[in-house]
């Protein structure tokens, strides 16, 4: 099931994240990538490079928005100019869908910049769900949610945070992004089994997944972007194909940046997985 | 506790200052105890306490955002010193908490901030201002909105009474000190590269000599040319000239403000390098 409603009927393969460092090795070289995936807020300006590099980038490329600020869970509603300025940019990037995170972070109109965790219970469930609905109406476009990386939770809870995820999107009617590597982090952080995570997401509704690298502490876990993948996490990766079917992935690496070549060489590791015929192999 | 409180809680934790040592407060200023705060509402693990688990957002958020006002401001954190910066920032913050999605507005009025607290520069409080006033202009210079600029036949038929835009990325600066200097000598070593192998990007190891600031009165046209943006030194007649023209004063009334002897040149010359620089735009936006 590559193709569906909540990536428009898309079959995109394996992509990287468009990242500063990167910008003139492709455009002088040009390197063969399946696609691109932005951080929609980047490029929600009104001119200069980054609307420039875009426009070349989207010349040559297919090109996927991810944004870091919607806050789906926030109990407020969205900023309406953030909106416009996003639905500006979809209409540049023509992006099959666009995806951002199930989490809040503003309140009464001050904004904190990270993504931080809700609580799982059914308030926040219909809250998270109607924003959504909102969000995907006003854009047009089939909208994802990613699961995130925490490291707290509430004593509100009612739900694990995969039943809480199944509910949110149920509710809102969409699609999900599942970054095997925040549930892999969460579950050290919160001492759950991270394969029954992944069993438990409807995979029907499973847009894309993000990979990553991240960073294991003492006491806790951090997610980093900053390593290769490790192994725990492609073992999710692989069970994630196994139930989806060869989806749209996508390799995150924002900190400590090195060469294109090193990016996108850990990227296609994943083809290891979705060549269905090598799953089985690749997961033995 | 509705997901509303919940939030409001947590945004209020998260955004308490941090410790000299950056750890969370073990109090708040009213004398509450963070440890009972945050067991109310966050789980503790087997490994971490409840404060434990919140102050990781808590130092999180301090990081994230003292790192993008750091960004923004190299050449005001290199004449400060990074812990007359880092107070700053932080009393800046405390005053001025985001009210943007987007952390490109976060220090958009740390200019005006700074000119309100001299306390934070102390005898060099004057250039300061103007270095963060020079560094602000470039941010703005760099993403912000380019139109059409006018052509040569439309040039041509402008009269007296005619009015016209400049570039909505050109800011037009005023300053005491020549801190377009100063700011390119602290940029120029700033300039990174991408490591392979060893997976790091590391700033390149340059040192530098900052230059010595002495009181000069100077005019700064802040633009972009070509996605690059530039610092142009003009003269004062001429910044008098675009700021009329930029505050929408018709070219008559813009011309009668630097009557002088120099008149003529002055506008001659300060048409030629819009027209070349395409600053001049129809007055529509």
């Amino acid at each position: 099931m590559p193709a569906n409603p909540f990536n428009g009927y898309t079959d995109y393969g394996v992509g990287i994240g468009l990242r500063v460092p990167h910008y003139d090795h492709i455009l002088s070289r040009k390197p063969v990538v399946d696609w691109f995936e932005i951080i929609s807020e980047n490029y929600m300006v009104d001119g200069g490079r980054p609307l420039r590099i875009l426009d070349q980038i989207l010349d040559q490329y297919r090109v996927v928005q991810h944004g870091v600020s919607m806050y789906f869970g926030s109990a407020q509603a969205p900023n309406r100019d953030h909106l416009r300025r996003l639905k500006d940019l979809v209409r540049r990037t023509g992006t099959p869908w666009l995806s951002d995170h199930l989490c809040w972070g503003s309140v009464d109109g001050r904004y904190t910049h990270d993504l931080l965790p809700l609580p799982y219970t059914w308030e926040a469930v219909r809250t998270t769900a109607e924003r959504i609905r909102q969000v995907q109406d006003f854009l047009e476009i089939p909208v994802a949610v990613e699961n995130v990386s925490s490291y707290a939770e509430f004593h509100e809870s009612q739900m694990t945070e995969w039943e809480f995820l199944n509910e949110v999107v149920h509710a809102a009617d969409c699609g999900i992004l599942l970054d095997v590597n925040n549930i892999y982090v969460s579950s050290r952080n919160h001492e759950f089994d991270p394969m029954e995570y992944v069993n438990s997401i409807p995979a029907d509704r499973v847009a894309q997944i993000h990979i990553a690298g991240h960073s294991q502490f003492e006491r806790y876990t951090l997610d980093t972007h900053d390593h290769p993948v490790l192994d725990p996490v492609w073992s999710l990766y692989a069970r994630a194909i196994e139930r989806c079917g060869p989806t749209a992935t996508l390799l995150e690496w924002d900190d400590n940046i090195p060469t294109f070549d090193e990016v996108h060489a850990e990227a296609l590791k994943a083809n290891r997985f979705l060549q269905p015929s090598n799953v089985e192999e690749a997961v033995a | 506790m509705t997901l509303l409180e919940l939030q409001r809680r947590m945004e209020q934790d998260v955004r308490r200052p941090l410790t000299a040592e950056l750890t969370m407060q073990p109090r708040t200023t009213e004398g509450e105890s963070m440890d009972e705060i945050a067991a109310a509402y966050i789980r503790p693990n087997s490994e971490l306490t409840s404060f434990e688990r919140l102050e990781i957002y808590n130092r999180q958020y301090w990081f994230r955002v003292i790192g993008a006002v750091s960004e923004d401001y190299p050449a005001l954190q290199a004449l400060l010193g990074d812990e007359r910066f880092d107070a700053l920032v932080l009393a800046y913050l405390k005053q001025r908490p985001s009210t943007s999605w987007t952390l490109r507005d976060l220090s958009a009025h740390l200019p005006q901030f700074l000119e309100q607290h001299a306390e934070f520069a102390s005898e060099q409080h004057r250039l300061a201002v103007d270095i963060a006033r020079l560094e602000w202009a470039y941010v703005e210079a760099f993403d912000g909105a380019e139109i059409e600029p006018l052509a040569s036949d439309e040039l041509a038929k402008l009269g007296p009474e005619s009015t016209l835009a400049l570039q909505p990325h050109l800011r037009l600066l005023a300053v005491d000190y020549p801190v377009d200097e100063f700011v390119l000598a602290v940029k120029k070593p700033e300039e990174k590269a991408v490591t392979s192998g060893a997976a790091q990007l590391r700033q390149a190891n340059v040192t530098t000599t900052l230059p010595a600031m002495a009181p000069e009165q100077r005019y700064l046209a802040v633009h972009r040319y070509d996605d690059v943006v530039y610092y142009r030194t003009l003269e004062e007649s001429e910044f008098r000239l675009l700021k009329a023209l930029q505050e929408r004063k018709t070219i008559a009334e813009a011309v009668e403000i630097i009557a002088g002897e120099e008149q003529v040149a002055t506008i001659q010359q300060t048409f030629a390098l819009s027209s070349e620089l395409g600053w001049f735009c129809h007055p529509t936006i």
